[in-house]
């Protein structure tokens, strides 16, 4: 017992305990890491315009206003077109739950009738970007080679080489596209959602755009070299071998020197 | 405990205090080693087949992981999908560390809980050699110097120093020389940008048409003829562009007056802190990020640096329409893009 107490009060415990905390502290980042999820959508028609424009008076017309013409707080929807309400109801950023450095994806508040109202009522204001049809997104048919120097050169720069995401300024950031479906990501390009600019057919075009779906398809499944610890690169590679690796060493130093009981 | 109250609290304390320092001794008294304390081990022969076990156990781990290297390497072997190479990396990978820590594992341990556990003290020896020795080296050397003549003969003597001082020049001058290939500065001041050359989008070098830059977009950008080039990517190290368009009520003010095309501003992509390309736009606040040092340029301001180390604003290229509609350059950037070189004069 005496013994025990000896120990307890060794001046390499405090390093000892470091280091534990420093490996705990590693393995904590290593759990957290959660991907969002989205739904697909189908063709709207002008039919559920009336549907949806109840739809739109209930749930959004507090903060864009009696006929989407936008106030103080929220931006107007004439000319938004059918793939931004897609987009934004589809992968539940909007409805907006609270205000934010940007509106986060989150479980989808709608159906996806009810969300094909919705899109049909915003495109009758005014001419806007369609909904892709399911051609146009396939994955299969695009070229991931030509999608990757697009991507390389529009997308990569905010959302990481490989798609897995990246911070902006100010608490926004660009999400991880792993688990976007093909028709939102679609979308985001041609309608610029927040702080993401716009790509429209001119600068990337629908061929191209099917190109860079290609390449994000392929991307965030198996690694071959084991632990991809979030495809982030140099940051969470280094927050691995600062924090695990010198942890671990200097766990095993404090070991090797310790007296055997 | 008590000492604070048989003296009266602290202020009471001070003259003693003061006289405990003055009672320093010179030197410490050699405390010796610590008492020596068995381990369980020593004194139980039971705990000491114990750790035998630990370290027999550890063995035993490193010779399963050398077989599983083995194994993993003749039954899993790697196809052309991307799981069997990461299940042939991940076996191979188990068993190669357990096939090492467990020998350096068992080693310390072993030496730690079996062998001798005694205290021992190794004495420092003088580290100068004997008074001999010495002597016979300066008379060696003395008697070199003398035999040498170098104080004789003072030309050899001008001459061994010339020619070790001059010999680290067969390094430095080619190690200098090599810095960065060239010393011509002028490339520096000058992009290929010039009147009418075509803005192209990279990578495909298709033209823009100024009626599809719209608000909110934004374009990357390459000269027209990159390709043709004799040294493409040096020459789209300097010249590749950012184009985008604003509302022309969120414009602050402009860099050059004159220098963008009805609301679209075309800006030098590379960081005017150490060159990375400034490429991440925040289309709703018109912030341009660089993403290395997170210098942040206000596109809506004249590219003026609102956060981070650069220190001059992303240079302006001057644009206009051609007759088609295209979008071309007015002239070339009317001041060297990038970072700040000796040179730059500003």
């Amino acid at each position: 017992m005496k013994s025990l107490a000896a120990r307890r009060h060794d001046r390499r415990a405090p390093i000892v305990l470091l280091a534990l905390a420093l490996i705990l502290t590693g393995g904590l980042y290593a759990v957290l890491a959660a991907p969002s999820s989205a739904q697909a959508a189908p063709v709207t028609s002008q039919a559920d315009a009336q549907a949806g424009q109840k739809l739109f008076e209930a749930n959004c017309a507090t903060c864009h206003g009696m006929g989407a013409v936008g106030t103080a707080i929220a931006p107007s929807l004439v000319g938004v077109g059918a793939a931004a309400v897609d987009f934004q109801v589809g992968t539940g950023r909007m409805p907006m739950t609270m205000s934010g450095p940007q509106a986060q994806a989150k479980p989808v508040q709608f159906t996806q009738d009810q969300i094909s109202q919705l899109a049909a009522y915003v495109a009758g204001l005014g001419p806007g970007p369609q909904i892709p049809t399911a051609d146009m997104v396939d994955p299969s048919k695009g070229d991931p080679a030509t999608g990757m120097a697009v991507f390389r050169t529009n997308c990569a720069m905010c959302h990481n080489a490989v798609g897995a995401g990246g911070a902006l300024t100010q608490g926004k950031f660009a999400p991880n596209l792993w688990q976007t479906t093909p028709t939102h990501i679609y979308e985001a390009m041609l309608t610029g959602p927040q702080s993401m600019p716009v790509f429209n057919d001119a600068n990337i075009t629908p061929t191209e755009k099917r190109d860079v779906i290609a390449f994000l398809k392929q991307q965030g499944g198996t690694q071959p070299g084991g632990l991809d610890l979030g495809s982030l690169g140099p940051v969470s590679e280094g927050l691995w071998a600062w924090v695990v690796g010198i942890g671990l060493l200097i766990g095993a130093a404090v070991w090797i020197g310790a007296k055997s009981s | 405990m008590n000492e604070i109250e048989s003296h009266g609290g602290p202020a009471a304390n001070l003259p003693e205090a003061r006289a405990s320092v003055q009672q320093v001794p010179d030197h410490f008294e050699n405390p010796g080693l610590p008492e020596h304390t068995p381990r369980l081990g020593d004194v139980d022969p039971r705990a000491d087949k114990r750790r035998e076990r630990i370290v027999l156990a550890l063995f035993a781990l490193s010779t399963l992981g050398t077989i599983g290297v083995l194994v993993a390497y003749f039954a899993l072997p790697t196809g052309k999908d991307v799981a069997t190479i990461h299940r042939s990396n991940l076996w191979l990978g188990l068993g190669l560390a357990a096939s090492l820590l467990g020998i350096g594992l068992a080693a310390v341990q072993w030496a730690k809980s079996i062998m001798s556990n005694e205290e021992l003290v190794e004495s420092r020896h003088p580290m100068e050699s004997s008074p001999q020795v010495r002597e016979a080296a300066v008379r060696n050397l003395a008697e070199g110097v003398k035999d040498s003549g170098i104080s004789r003969r003072g030309l050899l003597k001008s001459a061994v120093v010339g020619s070790l001082a001059l010999f680290p020049l067969t390094i430095a001058v080619p190690l200098i020389g090599n810095m960065g290939g060239t010393w011509d500065v002028s490339k520096l001041k000058h992009t290929m940008w010039k009147k009418g050359l075509r803005l192209t989008i990279d990578p495909n070098g298709r033209g823009i048409k100024a009626s599809d830059v719209t608000i909110g977009s934004v374009w990357h950008v390459i000269p027209e003829g990159l390709d043709k080039t004799p040294d493409p990517l040096e020459e789209k190290a300097k010249a590749m562009v950012l184009v985008v368009r604003l509302d022309p009520r969120d414009v602050k003010s402009e860099q050059i007056p004159g220098a963008s095309y009805e609301g679209i501003f075309a800006y030098s992509k590379v960081c005017t802190h150490v060159g990375c390309p400034v490429a991440l736009y925040e289309q709703q606040t018109h912030h341009l990020l660089c993403p290395c040092h997170q210098s942040t340029f206000d596109v809506a301001d004249g590219a003026r640096v609102i956060f981070g180390p650069a220190k001059r604003p992303l240079p302006q290229l001057p644009i206009t329409v051609d007759d088609q509609g295209y979008l071309v350059a007015k002239s070339d950037f009317t001041q060297p893009v990038g970072p700040s070189f000796w040179e730059r004069l500003r």
